[in-house]
């Protein structure tokens, strides 16, 4: 048991922006927006970061994809309390097009190659909603998967997650190696104080190309347009329920 | 070619001159003889005032001056203009202080910082307890936020004045009164010890400062001593062993006095003048900790704004302070004490304009959404108005304080005038934004829950302390005059060999003609600002020149009296901060063209409209200095105020007889 545990995160525009989308309809305006980590993946860090304090695992990697800019996102987790990071290039029209199944090839990947006894991932990102990418690393590796984890705790070599779902809380033990996606109620991310950002600055962040890992990035998908939410149309007011039914059949809804 | 008779001042008769801009040879001399008994008056008066500086202003540039003859050319824009020049070195291009790391290490503290004061720190609640709240303290403390320009090494975070200044901006946009809690801690508190701290005092105190466990605070001011900052009566003796001093005495309004461990004291010290042997009392500055046992505090002010600060009285009743602890040199108390401000003054101007930025934010989302008379608000010209001039001010004030934190650290050492003018422009400009905030929020802005009046309350105290905003007018136009001076001293000393100097002479009386002529001088900021912004720096040129030849005529007027003349210090101070403001935006502006960020165009539009309205009042201002009328209405200033200050209140009877 490596006792490593490979953490993603993701840079995604702040949950705080008002999305604009561009005027070709392609895709949302990114440029000059603010950025930050994806929330979902902040608890996943520190989800990790919580389990070597108390000394259950011994190494947290940080990993991104992305360009440049997704070196900011691994700064963060290093400052959170992650030992080192990983930066896998992925620029241009790869970048556009990386989705879930992408990601999750080159996570599974790098889970081989650093001999990871679990992955953490963000149940899903808050740019796409995908909530796929967990789920395809774990089929890819074919390890179990602990998803929507709201805690998680080490059972002798197994993991036990209580997992949020429809129905109320379902409680699972899982053999390692292992991945699970972070659900809100896990935990709460730590801040980042100034000093750990600085000690961060010493922490290494390894460079990776998909093609080193033999990823192929190819999408099968392909985004035809992009819109805005429907403006909200003003409602009717009605003297009558015949009138009420009346109005539904001529919507077509009845 | 002719050198016709020359007038110099408005006081002389103002005979039009037509005055050729070159002078061919055999003539120069024979101009320069002309040129000579003219200019005689010229230099003179103005050079006397050099030459009687009082101590206040510099005591020593006199006697330096008559070593040297040729002065050496300050660097500062704002002297400068004094001199009726325009000095770009530390103005163009608009400075980028920081090298790739320190703008990336820069980016990622900014998340962090914001995020702590928009989820933990609760404004309203420290407002409302008068404290900031102790979970808010220790956030702080682990944030590392109190120790922001410690060396690394000492445990700080060792950032430059730039990383400081947009760090302090985000605390300056949330909460002034935490932002003075870390100010009167760092900025002042213990940055004697920064900048005149041994090795040793660095390495015994800075530590624990920068990790908040022990905080510090500014001792200067007492109950008979605020602006007058040199009557200060707190004593400092030393003992016959030379070992310690006794202190004795007591501080008002200290900001952090009932929290700190660490205070940075100023006091009179009984010294032997080396040359007349007779004993002086001159200031000096201690580290004095609150363990040396002496030392107690009143109980927290109870204040109009900032109020999560705590303000208080601080005693010391005969504290020992071991000599060690001195801090600069025995006697150099005041120029410590000047220089902390000094240094720490560009971040007041970067807390401001985040200040103002959070206010306008709040502005434009009421008026973009409240809907009166069937449009929504903004859409009328008198809320047009207010936000277009908050916006102004906003980026002036913007421009200037990052202009400094950019020069000084790219080692400018005369920022002095600027850093006031930033002072004094920004808390002013953020007064009036916020105000005008209110104005647009209607009822809603006055209301507690809307959050802008406690940004209000906060804000009065910084046209207030950290020097008044009516003493920095008097520094920025007396350290201008002073500057000026020294330049016509240089003329004096040319005139005593004016062959030798024909050359200089004739282009000074030229320079004099033309502008006197309203002609240009051949000053122009073409090639240095950005081709489209052609128009408003030559504007700004204009009224550099005037300003010149104006503060000429006021010196040759006044000579040394003129410190005593406050209401024209006060115009001139004005003429002084709006140049600077023009050539600030100009800067800005011209880098954001040159660059083509998306915003460049409307930067374009916030320069030149500054800049037409800024000319405009330096010009207004300058005619005021020359008019008689206005002679008269300082006259009647000075009577109104004498007869209501005899009659202990208003003067006139009142309309009813009773």
């Amino acid at each position: 048991m490596s006792g490593r545990v490979l953490v993603g995160v993701k840079r995604v525009i702040d949950y705080a922006v008002k999305i604009r989308v561009k005027p070709d309809n392609s895709s949302v305006v990114t440029d000059g927006v603010k950025h930050s980590m994806n929330p979902f993946c902040e608890i996943a860090v520190e989800e990790a970061v919580k389990l070597k304090e108390k000394k259950l695992i011994k190494e947290v990697v940080a990993v991104s994809c992305g360009p440049q800019q997704a070196q900011e996102t691994i700064r963060t987790a290093l400052a959170m309390g992650a030992d080192r990071g990983i930066h896998v290039e992925v620029t241009g029209k790869d970048y556009e097009t990386l989705g879930p199944l992408q990601v999750s090839k080159i996570m599974a990947a790098l889970a081989k190659k650093e001999d990871a006894q679990l992955v953490i991932l963000g149940k899903q990102a808050i740019d796409d909603d995908c909530n796929q990418t967990g789920q395809m690393t774990a089929a890819l590796l074919d390890w179990p998967q602990g998803t929507f984890a709201s805690e998680v705790s080490f059972d002798g070599d197994k993991i036990k997650v209580v997992r949020e779902i429809d129905g109320g809380l379902e409680t699972i033990k899982i053999k390692t190696p292992a991945v699970v996606t972070a659900d809100l109620r896990l935990n709460t991310p730590r801040y980042a104080t100034l000093p750990n950002i600085m000690k961060a600055k010493k922490k290494k962040i390894a460079n990776v190309k998909p093609a080193d890992l033999g990823v192929d990035l190819t999408s099968r998908l392909e985004v035809v347009r992009v819109d805005e939410p429907p403006q909200r149309q003003a409602g009717v007011k009605v003297e009558t329920v015949d009138d009420l039914v009346g109005k539904l059949k001529e919507a077509g809804t009845v | 070619m002719l050198l016709r008779k020359v007038s110099q001042s408005s006081a002389l008769c103002g005979t039009i001159l037509r005055v050729p801009p070159v002078l061919s040879g055999g003539q120069r001399h024979a101009g320069a003889v002309v040129a000579v008994q003219n200019a005689r008056m010229y230099a003179s008066q103005a050079a006397q005032a050099v030459l009687d500086k009082p101590a206040a202003i510099g005591s020593d540039a006199a006697t330096k001056v008559e070593k040297k003859t040729v002065a050496v050319e300050s660097k500062s824009f704002a002297a400068n203009i004094f001199k009726g020049q325009v000095q770009t070195a530390q103005v163009f291009p608009y400075p980028s202080a920081m090298n790739e790391e320190q703008e990336q290490f820069l980016r990622e503290l900014v998340p962090p910082v914001c995020k702590f004061f928009e989820d933990v720190n609760d404004p309203a609640k420290n407002d409302a307890l008068e404290k900031v709240e102790d979970h808010t303290m220790e956030g702080l403390k682990e944030m590392g936020a109190f120790g922001l320009q410690v060396p690394a090494d000492l445990g700080g975070l060792g950032l430059s004045n730039t990383q400081y200044a947009r760090l302090v901006e985000i605390v300056g946009s949330h909460d002034l009164g935490v932002g003075i809690t870390l100010g009167a801690h760092q900025s002042i508190g213990f940055k004697g010890i920064l900048l005149f701290g041994n090795p040793a005092q660095k390495e015994k105190y800075l530590p624990k400062l920068a990790s908040g466990e022990t905080l510090a605070a500014f001792c200067l001011t007492e109950p008979a001593s605020g602006s007058d900052a040199a009557s200060i009566k707190t004593t400092a003796v030393l003992s016959p062993c030379g070992t310690y001093y006794t202190l004795n005495g007591s501080k008002i309004w200290i900001s952090n006095g009932g929290l700190s461990e660490i205070f940075t004291v100023f006091a009179k010290t009984p010294m032997k003048d080396p040359k007349t042997g007779e004993m002086k009392d001159k200031i000096s500055a201690f580290i004095v900790e609150r363990s040396f046992g002496g030392v107690t505090h009143g109980p927290p002010e109870k204040k109009m704004g900032i109020k999560a600060s705590n303000t208080a009285e601080v005693y010391f009743d005969n504290v020992r302070v071991p000599a060690e602890c001195l801090l600069g040199e025995m006697g150099g108390g005041f120029k410590v004490a000047m220089n902390i401000l000094n240094n720490g003054r560009f971040g007041m101007a970067a807390a401001l304009s985040g200040t103002m930025k959070g206010v306008i934010t709040k502005a434009v989302d009421h008026a973009a959404n409240r809907t009166q008379f069937g449009s929504k608000i903004h859409t009328y010209g008198a809320i047009q108005e207010k936000m277009a001039r908050m916006t102004m001010l906003h980026y002036v004030t913007e421009s200037m304080a990052y202009m400094i934190s950019g020069n000084m650290d790219s080692g400018a050492t005369e920022f002095q005038i600027e850093a006031a003018i930033s002072k004094i422009f920004a808390s002013e400009a953020a007064w009036t934004v916020t105000d005008e905030c209110i104005q647009v929020m209607g009822g809603m802005g006055f209301m507690k829950d809307a959050g802008v009046e406690r940004v209000m309350r906060d804000l009065r105290i910084f046209r207030i302390f950290e020097g008044t905003n009516d003493i920095l007018r008097l520094f920025v136009a007396l350290n201008g005059f002073q500057s000026a001076g020294n330049q016509l001293k240089g003329l004096q000393k040319a005139l005593k060999n004016p062959i030798g100097n024909a050359g200089l002479l004739a282009g000074e009386i030229t320079k004099r003609a033309k502008r006197k002529a309203g002609l240009s001088t051949g000053l122009t900021l073409q090639g240095t600002v950005h081709p489209e912004l052609a128009q408003s720096g030559e504007l700004t040129v204009k009224a550099i020149e005037q300003f010149g030849a104006v503060v000429e005529d006021l010196l040759m007027k006044h000579g040394k009296k003129i410190i005593d003349e406050q209401f024209v210090l006060k115009r001139v101070a004005d003429g002084a901060i709006d140049l600077y403001a023009m050539v600030v935006v100009l800067s800005r502006a011209s880098r954001s063209l040159s660059q083509g960020i998306p915003s460049a165009q409307h930067e374009k539009m916030l320069c030149e409209t500054w800049c037409v309205e800024a000319h405009d009042r330096v010009m207004r201002d300058i005619k005021a200095l020359r008019s008689s009328e206005s002679r008269q209405v300082f006259k009647n200033l000075r009577a109104i105020s004498t007869a209501v200050v005899e009659n202990g209140g208003v003067v006139s009877t009142h309309p009813l007889g009773f």
